[in-house]
């Protein structure tokens, strides 16, 4: 996994995003246990602290939680990873929109053109 | 949490030009801080006032609670901005010096890093490339287990890819109580391995942030942030 950050955006947020996609894509199980910050922060050359705030958010959103002794785990509420996923999505599909409106076609047009490629 | 290292109203004077002006600040333990200005911005001069190279002119610097001096330095590793090795001596030769002179070097972790970056012991800095050079004096300095890092210019001279090699270096390194001060130009490549920066500019201290409340506060990075600030 290559880790890429934009520069208008502080870099929490962007791996807060980047965690969570690996959680949603099941490359982080649901109950698995995560990489220690310092693997992660080294992983993404970024600094630990960076690193440990993105974690933290995840950690208040319920989507990590932490054993004391034994470290981070992925949560096993797959009702809530699922509701992560489709907020994802939706968000994709919201950006999709925007992208062709810019491009002039309306919304009706858009899904008319889905179509047409998605029956092929 | 004490501070690791303050500056309390520091002005150092060279004879007519006064290279820092009244700075006062404080650098917390376990963070990893850019110290970024243009040329002649005072950063050097900062950070050799911090290991004792250089006395300030007024104000009062203090590392881990100490006065500058003798027990501060066994707790600050400084890579100058400089060739300062000799030239004649063989790389295992200054490991060998270095053992001698710091209780808290690591001879292990510095021929271990010398095997990733492919640096034989055997060779003599003289006839080393410039690169590799900067990569040894960066060894030898990580390799002792300090608590506050005086990095002056550490990528400079090296290419991309040991670049990163040297950034994770520093990254897997440092202890965490440790805190690390990094002068560079190379703010795009450094600017996710910092978590915090000062912003030098005639010798006063023009911003104290940390990177992500820079880039949440102007939507650019510390690298855009710079280029803005400090226009020619």
């Amino acid at each position: 996994m290559t880790w890429h950050f934009d520069n208008d955006r502080p870099i929490y947020t962007q791996l807060l995003e980047q965690i969570l996609f690996l959680i949603i894509s099941g490359q982080y199980p649901p109950g698995s246990k995560l990489p220690s910050v310092r693997e992660l922060a080294s992983e993404a050359s970024v600094n630990p602290n960076t690193m440990q705030r993105a974690l933290t958010e995840l950690e208040r959103m319920g989507l990590v939680y932490s054993q004391r002794t034994s470290g981070r785990f992925v949560t096993e509420d797959e009702a809530m990873i699922q509701r992560m996923k489709d907020s994802m999505g939706k968000d994709k599909i919201l950006a999709l929109f925007k992208d062709m409106e810019q491009l002039g076609y309306d919304a009706d047009q858009t899904m008319e053109l889905i179509h047409k490629i998605t029956r092929r | 949490m004490n501070p690791l290292l303050t500056y309390s109203n520091v002005t150092k004077q060279f004879g007519s030009l006064q290279a820092l002006k009244d700075v006062s600040l404080t650098i917390e333990p376990g963070h990893i801080v850019g110290l970024l200005g243009p040329n002649g911005s005072g950063k050097t001069t900062l950070l050799k006032i911090a290991c004792g190279l250089l006395k300030p002119s007024s104000g009062t610097v203090s590392v881990c609670g100490l006065p500058v001096g003798p027990q501060s330095k066994l707790r600050v590793s400084y890579l100058p901005d400089k060739n300062y090795l000799s030239e004649w001596m063989k790389v295992s030769q200054i490991i060998d010096l270095f053992h001698d002179f710091y209780s808290n070097f690591d001879r292990n972790k510095a021929y271990e890093m010398l095997g990733r970056l492919d640096i034989s012991p055997k060779q003599k800095l003289k006839t080393l490339s410039k690169g590799t050079r900067e990569k040894v004096q960066l060894i030898l300095v990580m390799s002792r287990s300090a608590d506050l890092y005086l990095l002056d210019e550490p990528i400079g001279g090296v290419d991309p890819a040991a670049r990163d090699y040297i950034l994770r270096t520093i990254l897997t390194n440092y202890n965490e109580q440790g805190s690390i001060l990094i002068s560079t130009h190379l703010i795009s490549d450094v600017e996710k391995v910092l978590d915090q920066i000062i912003f030098l500019k005639n010798g006063l201290v023009a911003l104290q942030s940390s990177v992500d409340d820079v880039r949440a506060q102007y939507q650019k990075s510390v690298d855009e942030l710079f280029r803005e600030v400090f226009q020619c």
